[in-house]
């Protein structure tokens, strides 16, 4: 699905990331851990395809194809998906409006809106006056409506309550499964969620996602199969287990973990 | 006002905008076009682009000025409302010239109100009688057909109390035109829970110059609701109608819409006086400019108790050149007036147009499409098909993109 090859990138001239090598299979969701500066926003942002991101060097390909120069909308509509961490205002265009521009139909605006908690917004310029999770449940919203192949989430949790935790872990899981027929939505128990409990474990799921997460509560919602440090730029424990890694960055910390226990943990 | 007066306002510039030598125009009073026949088809393919719907269809009533001359007004039967040439109304009721003509704006204002008032009087009067609710749309055009006219218009409105209007003021010029001003005086008295709404589409030709000289009083617990729309080049537009809220519960609403490309002078404002208690006003202008230059002036005056008014001036820089110079200002003179003001002029923030790039849309796309959300005021009041229209215009209209 995506293929990273030796890329280094910058920003405002200056080199955040370098050497990346990532290869993130059909069906695979990968984590991608590290501590506050050091170039995970950088790294799905230069996937995603921002201005800002300069790339020094190597390749991006997506789904076989080479997109290292493709403009951002051009890539979102090869199927990658962002969520954008801190989604600016745009007044006047409605939430409703954004979720069309997205690929949404009519029918799918009212569901899926519903399924976020998010009726009572569409008629509201997106994001304005919005809570941290009512953010981040409008980006899901999108991202639903623009069933991406593979999805890139920065930070989902952060800002975010317990309760709406749980929903964007479930919304994020279903557009990971959406070729699955949601259930019906309302008066679904817990445990279960309104629109992923009926996704077929059975079906080989096709999709992809790239997580960046600190604390890893979305780990309980979106299973991922493969976990990664980004550590002074560079990518370490390539491929581990992510639940392992989680608990290995919590006892010791990113160095002592880097350092040490990379070869222990990959196993 | 004696004559005197006004021949020595003759010579009086407007309190803004650039000094126009109106004797460069034609001020005569021959009538170029003696019906809707007369009229070119592109000039009412025009008048269609501003709200004008030249089968009558969905309209009370219609009222066409081509130049100097009006055309027979038409009012659809059965229809309780007066519509007529001014200087017919002012031969036909003395008395309402005594109470209504030049009381809301003062003739000696400057040249442009001077010119108007000494001359022969062209213009609609509408009057709606108490209680009477008209359920469609008024539509008015003014229109100019000759090559260097100096169009004179005074526009006399009277919605009793209790009574509701909606009207439609489409103003344009034949594109055959190169060269000609227009002079608009609108005097317009909302009675007692009266209820008035007025849009006004401007479409002129680009070597056009325009002054309009607008004032409008509203009794207690009457209701104003004002829409401006010019997004076609117009060589010199200026005008700062003033609205006086004089009675409890009175509400003033004015929406703007400005885009001004290159060659365009809009100098737009708005001036609202609340002068008794338990008056609300509401100023929002929405101004782009696409390498012309706009001023918006918007202007509060707190004359009362528990006044509440809000103003906003809002801009978009979408080229290199031009200007927007935002004015907005708030006069309080009672320590219970609670007014306030938004102004931002600006380019495109990079981080909107990259967030819809992110989900599909190209630059231009993004960049439409933000524009759009940004003219999407609440505009109330507009029939379907001209909401239509000018959101079609909003789709269409070009812009610099010298980002």
């Amino acid at each position: 699905m995506l293929r990273i090859e030796n890329l280094s990138v910058a920003v405002k001239g200056k080199q955040i990331l370098k050497n990346i090598n990532l290869h993130i299979a059909p069906g695979e969701v990968h984590v991608l851990f590290g501590p506050n500066g050091t170039g995970k926003s950088t790294l799905i942002g230069a996937v995603m395809g921002f201005e800002r991101y300069e790339i020094l060097e190597g390749k991006i390909y997506f789904k076989g194809q080479d997109i290292t120069e493709a403009p951002c909308y051009e890539r979102a509509r090869l199927g990658i998906g962002m969520m954008i961490q801190r989604p600016p205002t745009i007044r006047g265009l409605t939430l409703r409006q954004m979720i069309t521009i997205c690929g949404a139909t009519p029918e799918e605006v009212e569901k899926m809106a519903q399924w976020m908690g998010l009726s009572d917004f569409l008629d509201r310029s997106v994001n304005e006056g919005f809570s941290g999770g009512e953010l981040k449940r409008s980006e899901l919203l999108q991202l639903m409506a623009q069933k991406p192949d593979l999805l890139l989430l920065d930070e989902p949790e952060s800002g975010v309550d317990v309760e709406n935790i749980a929903l964007v872990g479930r919304a994020a899981n279903y557009i990971l499964h959406n070729d699955s027929t949601p259930c019906s939505g309302a008066g679904c128990d817990k445990g279960c969620c309104s629109f992923n409990c009926s996704a077929n474990p059975l079906a080989a799921p096709q999709k992809s996602g790239l997580i960046i997460t600190h604390l890893g509560h979305i780990l309980k919602y979106v299973p991922a199969s493969h976990a990664h440090i980004l550590y002074q730029g560079s990518l370490t424990c390539p491929g581990g287990d992510p639940l392992d890694i989680l608990g290995c960055i919590g006892q010791s910390g990113y160095e002592t973990c880097v350092n040490k226990g990379c070869r222990r943990i990959r196993k | 006002m004696s004559k005197e007066i006004l021949q020595a306002a003759l010579h009086k510039q407007g309190a803004f905008g650039n000094d126009i030598d109106l004797s460069q125009y034609d001020n005569s009073d021959i009538a170029h076009v003696q019906s809707e026949a007369d009229i070119s088809e592109a000039g009412k393919a025009q008048m269609e682009h501003v709200g004008i719907e030249l089968d009558g269809e969905n309209r009370s009533a219609s009222f066409i000025q081509v130049d100097n001359a009006v055309l027979e007004p038409k009012v659809k039967a059965q229809t309780p409302l007066e519509l007529m040439n001014t200087g017919v109304a002012a031969q036909k009721y003395p008395e309402l010239v005594e109470k209504y003509w030049w009381k809301a704006v003062a003739p000696d204002m400057d040249k442009y109100t001077a010119t108007t008032a000494l001359e022969k009087e062209n213009g609609y009067f509408i009057r709606v009688k108490a209680g009477e609710k008209i359920n469609y749309p008024l539509q008015a055009c003014v229109f100019l057909s000759h090559e260097d006219q100096l169009q004179r218009v005074h526009n006399v409105v009277i919605v009793e109390d209790g009574a509701e209007l909606n009207i439609i003021s489409g103003c344009a010029s034949d594109p055959a035109v190169d060269k000609a001003i227009h002079l608009g005086i609108s005097e317009m008295y909302i009675g007692k829970n009266a209820k008035l709404t007025f849009t006004m589409i401007h479409s002129w030709g680009e070597n056009i110059s325009v002054r309009p000289r607008s004032a409008t009083i509203i009794d207690a617990g009457g209701q104003f609701i004002s829409n401006y729309v010019c997004m076609e080049k117009a060589k010199d537009v200026q005008m700062n109608p003033v609205t006086r809220l004089v009675g409890e519960g009175a509400v003033a609403r004015m929406n703007s819409i400005l885009v001004a490309p290159k060659g365009s002078h809009l100098d737009i404002g708005g001036k609202v006086i609340l002068e008794v208690p338990g008056t609300r006003a509401e100023i929002v202008a929405r101004t782009i400019c696409t390498g012309g230059e706009i001023v918006n002036r918007g202007t509060l005056i707190g004359k009362a108790e528990d006044v509440r008014a809000h103003l906003e001036c809002n801009g978009l820089m979408l080229a290199d050149e031009g200007y927007i110079s935002a004015i907005p200002q708030l006069d309080a003179y009672t320590g219970n007036a609670e007014m306030s003001h938004e102004a931002a002029v600006g380019r495109i923030a990079p981080e909107e147009i990259e967030y819809l790039m992110a989900r599909g849309l190209d630059e231009d796309e993004a960049t439409a499409t933000i524009v759009r959300g940004f003219l999407n005021v609440n505009i109330e009041g507009l029939p379907d098909s001209l909401a239509k229209k000018i959101s079609e215009t909003l789709d269409t209209f070009s812009y610099n993109k010298g980002m």
